[in-house]
């Protein structure tokens, strides 16, 4: 039973792993937690279910179309709004980012409805694997390899090629970064799209199992949210850690405490982790020396 | 005439509200050394930052050239483009990359190849270097960091390299080794503008030099010109020539009208 339940928190761990890895990457190049990450997903999954249900279009394509006009938003986000802040500050960024969650939450409204759709995806929602003696359903297995397939995508990016050295220059130091001939500006904006992309992903795994609405990614953003606190904003590993640590800590609580308010298990753990240790798990804390 | 490598004729940069340079010219030769000696808040990181294109919409007045090309007000991965190195003030290096990772970023603007070749070249300055490559750059020391931060400068294959108070923070025999490296990197071929507070070793290696109070220039010339100054002699290089109190007010009265 325990191993279900951990299977469980790991589905749901790995949504919010990738959420907190996208907000975890922007926090890191612009100091500002991206508020409207989760509308920006949402907005991408709709656009996804435009192509597949208004125009017919093959299951890749509108994914990949997606894909596409997610990264093309979080460049509008950074080119278009951010970058045009006169004298920004980390609390007026947070308010722009917050201005646009709304904006796109009414537009997504105004344009859809807030009904309640399907979103249809070639893995079955009833059909079973078992492994290992554990049960799980063919979307819940794709779920968990998507998200880990991003995530050593992610990794490969910063590890070992170039525009992901110069994300990490840029994200360390801004100026030393620009005096080596970084075109700062630019990586910062390729950052949002990239971060985008993966929330964009979050969302077309998150639609089928719960539904798509406007509402679709509230949940999920506060949770990945919540993770990337919990694991230390500024380490990616710490990150995924932490919404895994999340996930499975929140199923074991459902079953075990009560199912009602498995919710409050994230703020529980927000509130607990900035109390105790600010910098989260695995976050560090460099303190620049003069 | 040859041409300059770097010529500044008479810029006036805003620090916030406060003019820190007020009209500052100033020109390096092809193939010299070249300091700029001045206090704490003289303006000498200013010159550098403005050169180089790091204070928004400055200089306020005035024009820089490199190599005959107008370069006031550009961008300043432009500037760096265009061949100008610059290692700040307190050695900025990316403190949770590697040390070979440090030297790829600062050779972003070269192919992943021609970098490397460079590094190699960058390792003999510096072999400490080599030995810690796979080190996290905050971890090293802060004589190494500083080596680090010239190599990182270096790997763009500048023309002209700024050197932003290489010795703060060190102490006098780590100077003593740096120092004599930047001489021969200098006598390899590099142009450099050296900004010290540091006068003795600064002019030790330097052809030029340029005395900056203030935010204005109040003596220059060749470094045998400056070491015969009474002045320089007795404020820079702590060489005693009178009482001190007398002379002082004596120097601050001569030098208000400059």
């Amino acid at each position: 039973m325990i191993g279900q339940l951990i299977m469980t928190g790991i589905v749901a761990g790995s949504i919010y792993a990738l959420v907190a890895l996208a907000m975890s990457l922007t926090y890191k190049s612009s100091e500002v937690a991206n508020f409207a990450q989760g509308e920006m997903a949402m907005f991408s999954t709709y656009v996804a279910f435009v192509m597949l249900a208004t125009y017919q279009l093959p299951f890749w394509v509108a994914f990949g179309g997606s894909l596409l006009f997610a990264f093309l938003l979080g460049l509008f986000l950074h080119l278009a709004i951010i970058r045009r802040a006169k004298d920004p500050n980390v609390l007026n960024l947070l308010i722009i980012t917050l201005g646009f969650q709304v904006f796109l939450y009414g537009l997504a409204g105004w344009k859809w409805g807030s009904e309640q759709r399907v979103l249809k995806i070639p893995v079955s929602q009833t059909e079973t694997v078992e492994f290992a003696g554990l049960i799980i359903s063919q979307l819940n297995l794709a779920t968990i390899l998507v998200a880990i397939l991003l995530m050593i995508s992610v990794y490969i990016l910063l590890r070992f090629t170039k525009l992901g050295l110069a994300i990490k220059a840029t994200q360390q130091n801004e100026t030393a970064a620009k005096i080596n001939g970084i075109p700062t500006r630019r990586i910062v904006a390729i950052t949002f799209g990239i971060s985008s992309v993966i929330g964009a992903v979050a969302g077309i795994l998150m639609a089928p199992i719960t539904t798509l609405d406007p509402n679709m990614m509230i949940e999920p953003l506060l949770k990945g949210f919540a993770a990337a606190v919990l694991g230390g904003f500024n380490s990616l590993a710490g990150v995924v850690c932490g919404a895994f640590i999340l996930g499975i800590v929140e199923s074991l609580f459902g079953f075990y405490i009560s199912t009602e308010f498995k919710s409050i298990v994230a703020f529980l753990i927000i509130v607990i982790v900035l109390y105790f240790k600010p910098s989260g798990l695995f976050g560090t804390h460099y303190t620049r020396k003069v | 005439m040859k041409q300059p490598m770097l010529n500044i004729k008479n810029i006036e940069t805003y620090y916030d509200r406060i003019l820190a340079l007020k009209g500052i010219s100033l020109s390096i030769e092809n193939g010299s050394v070249t300091a700029v000696l001045g206090n704490n808040g003289a303006g000498k990181t200013t010159i550098l930052q403005t050169v180089i294109g790091l204070l928004d919409d400055q200089p306020e007045k005035g024009s820089i050239f490199f190599q005959g090309r107008d370069i006031t007000g550009k961008e300043t991965v432009d500037i760096v483009k265009m061949g100008i190195g610059y290692v700040p003030e307190g050695r900025e290096v990316f403190q949770e990359l590697s040390v070979l990772e440090n030297l790829m970023a600062g050779g972003y603007m070269h192919n992943s190849a021609s970098a490397k070749e460079t590094i190699e070249k960058v390792y003999r300055y510096f072999p400490v270097l080599k030995e810690r490559q796979k080190q996290m750059a905050g971890t090293l020391s802060g004589g190494e960091q500083q080596m680090l931060a010239i190599s990182r400068a270096l790997m763009n294959r500048p023309q002209l390299l700024f050197l932003d108070e290489p010795s703060l923070g060190l102490s006098p025999l780590l100077v003593d080794q740096l120092f004599d490296i930047i001489h021969q990197i200098a006598k390899d071929g590099l142009t450099v503008l050296l900004v010290e507070q540091n006068a003795n070793k600064a002019l030790a290696i330097a052809d030029y030099g340029y005395i900056l109070e203030n935010g204005r220039f109040v003596a220059s010339g060749t470094v045998e010109q400056l070491k015969r100054d009474e002045d320089v002699q007795e404020f820079y290089l702590g060489i005693k020539a009178e009482e001190s109190v007398r002379a002082t007010q004596r120097y601050k009265r001569k030098r208000r009208w400059n």
